[in-house]
């Protein structure tokens, strides 16, 4: 594991709290995986903001031709429908375009749930060691023990059907991972020279911990955020897929879903599930390349 | 010495895991909102036959009594009635087992081939461009809805080529006589090629990424470095010193793999319409058929655990240099 470098610790004056929080995640600018990852999810943040102005219809509505026929299954630019319609006469454009908004709601939520939990877990079972740390780390392991696509299912199915249900499942569920990794990098920084300098001075257990611990455990917690994104919307759109999803949100995983019972692909409508479909990609694997150029960052090791 | 105390240690913290969840599983079935007997209950039945009915299921019963009876049928392994089949939901799982087993390690075994080999090649060529576009490439695979690559399959091979079936493990009117029988015969395979390599593309991505950074870390190695100052060829250094090596760890992820496998089974036997644990589990629920969704949910659930056991254990005694703990 390589040194991570404590922050500066003399510094002429206080920049503003926003750009030491910028600095201290330690974006990789430099790595063209990185850039691509984040320009993809800076493109779909616009989309899903401005969704009102850019997508042509209501996406729940039902729509008809001008000669007052039900507009259903229309091909790609019949009828000025930009990418089709689906079965019931919706425009397959304007859903892509809103499917965006409970994509990045509910990536964004799951992701920061996630990563907020972990690290805090992580945090506490490092730094206390002994038998928080025991018990911690059981609740991690049942954590591990329970399938989580199935326990979403569950859930979801009792709870009232919504999207916050993936949000909730994650919560509980998927803080683990994070949670061991930054145990682990917490027991390495609790033994440095500076930490150590602190305690000696004084400083209270939760000063040196929110202090001189978690600024360095922040590109962690992002690099597992930026995961748990993917993971929130691939969950979202199985769930979804499945019919345990809400009815009244229009998400990819229902596009998909609402194609699947309509024969979509029988009918060959490849316009209609292929698209969700790569959105979903481009959104999650956006994430995978963030990871990446966070981990030649912070473990040089595995980058070649 | 230590390793059998260590070994102890795991078989302990294995109970505990094995407790909580079932526990878990317990309460979310029976803490939810709404009568469990709702969908099994006709509405022509008078009260009296509404109560000698939940008193047949023990629903008249306090919790904590509900849970004993609970953890001690499971301990016996029974698992209650599904309120659907109106059979006994072990003998359902039973049926099923097969199929999602069989689902789950031909699509990991290709996977693993692939990936390993693939892996192997990539590390060897790094650096070319093929590397720089296959490591996008099977990021992208990784980040795949997996129902939906079902679906592209499906509507392209079944619908547009029409080359394989579009669902079940048989056409309609086969009958088999016995097991191996259904397992080996060619309509049983055309109906597996979709669903197996939907699930093979999704996962050959781990084995891969993990076989091409260990390579990279074993060529630094001393003892290939050795091997190479002893004048051995390129294809033996990779292949009999290098790539062995980096197979162990390869090798227990598989462990973890069937796991995770078994959970993203669930989408992609709904696509497929096969009968496997994880469709059951769905339909389940959808039906609100709990001792059912109970059953199948606990199965899965016992696959991941012990999957994470045997990983474990693997890669202590694959590596010697790695102590429990």
């Amino acid at each position: 594991m390589p040194e991570i470098a404590a922050p500066a610790i003399i510094k002429p004056r206080r920049p503003n709290i926003i750009a030491r929080m910028f600095r201290a995640l330690r974006l990789p600018m430099n790595d063209p995986f990185a850039v691509a990852g984040l320009l993809i999810y800076l493109v779909f943040i616009v989309v899903a903001v401005f969704a009102d102005q850019i997508a042509t219809h209501d996406p729940t509505e039902i729509l008809y031709t001008p000669a007052y026929d039900l507009a259903a299954d229309l091909r790609p630019g019949q009828d000025g429908f930009i990418m089709g319609t689906t079965s019931l006469g919706r425009d397959i454009f304007s859903q892509l375009v809103y499917g965006s908004r409970s994509a990045l709601l509910i990536g964004i939520t799951a992701a920061f749930m996630v990563a907020l939990i972990g690290s805090v877990i992580g945090l506490v079972a490092g730094y206390f060691g002994r038998w928080v740390d025991a018990i911690l780390m059981r609740l991690a392991d049942i954590a591990f023990g329970i399938p989580f696509l199935p326990f979403v299912i569950v859930l979801a199915a009792f709870l009232r059907p919504s999207i916050w249900n993936v949000v909730i499942a994650m919560a509980l569920v998927l803080w683990r991972d994070t949670a061991r990794v930054i145990r682990s990098q917490v027991l390495t920084l609790r033994t440095r020279g500076y930490v150590e300098a602190a305690r000696v001075a004084g400083s209270s257990d939760f000063k040196i911990i929110l202090r001189h611990i978690a600024p360095n455990i922040l590109p962690l917690s992002f690099l597992y955020g930026s995961i748990a994104i993917g993971w929130a919307i691939l969950t979202e759109a199985s769930i979804s897929f499945l019919g345990f999803g809400d009815p009244d949100s229009i998400s990819w995983g229902y596009m998909l879903q609402d194609a699947f019972a309509s024969q979509a692909l029988a009918k060959q409508a490849y316009y209609w599930f292929v698209p969700p479909g790569i959105c979903i990609i481009l959104v999650v694997s956006a994430g995978f390349f963030i990871t990446r150029g966070y981990e030649n960052i912070l473990f040089p090791k595995l980058s070649r | 010495m230590k390793n059998f105390k260590a070994v102890g240690g795991r078989l302990l913290q294995l109970a505990l895991v094995l407790w909580a969840v079932v526990t878990i599983l317990f309460l979310m079935f029976r803490l939810m909102p709404g009568n469990p007997m709702a969908a099994y209950i006709d509405p022509t039945f008078t009260l009296e036959q509404q109560q000698q009915l939940m008193a047949q299921f023990g629903l008249d019963k306090p919790l904590w009594h509900q849970y004993l009876i609970y953890l001690g049928n499971l301990l016996q392994g029974e698992l209650g009635q599904s309120f659907r089949y109106r059979e006994p939901v072990g003998q359902r799982i039973w049926i099923l087992l097969p199929n999602t087993l069989i689902l789950t390690f031909s699509s990991l075994i290709v996977a693993y081939v692939f990936g390993i080999l693939a892996g192997a090649y990539l590390a060897w060529r790094r650096g070319s461009w093929v590397e720089q576009a296959a490591i996008p490439l099977v990021l992208t695979t990784r980040a795949m809805p997996e129902f939906w690559l079902g679906m592209v399959m499906l509507a392209i091979f079944s619908f547009s080529l029409g080359w394989l079936p579009a669902g079940g493990t048989r056409a309609p009117g086969n009958e088999y006589s016995g097991f191996l029988d259904l397992y080996t015969s060619r309509d049983f395979l055309a109906h597996l090629a979709l669903p197996a390599a939907t699930l093979a593309i999704y996962s050959q991505g781990l084995p891969l990424l993990l076989m091409r950074s260990n390579m990279l870390d074993v060529m630094k190695e001393d003892f290939v470095t050795m091997a190479r100052i002893k004048g051995l060829s390129n294809w033996t250094v990779v292949v009999r010193h290098a790539a062995r090596n980096a197979l162990l760890p390869v090798m227990t992820s598989f462990a973890i793999a069937v796991g995770y496998q078994l959970q993203g089974n669930v989408v992609v036997e709904s696509v497929f319409s096969w009968p496997g644990l994880g469709r059951e589990l769905v339909n389940a629920v959808a039906a609100s058929d709990y001792p059912l969704a109970q059953g199948a949910f606990l199965m899965i659930a016992l696959v991941v655990i012990f999957m994470n056991l045997l990983a474990d254990l693997l890669y202590a005694f694959l590596d010697p240099r790695i102590s429990h703990a």
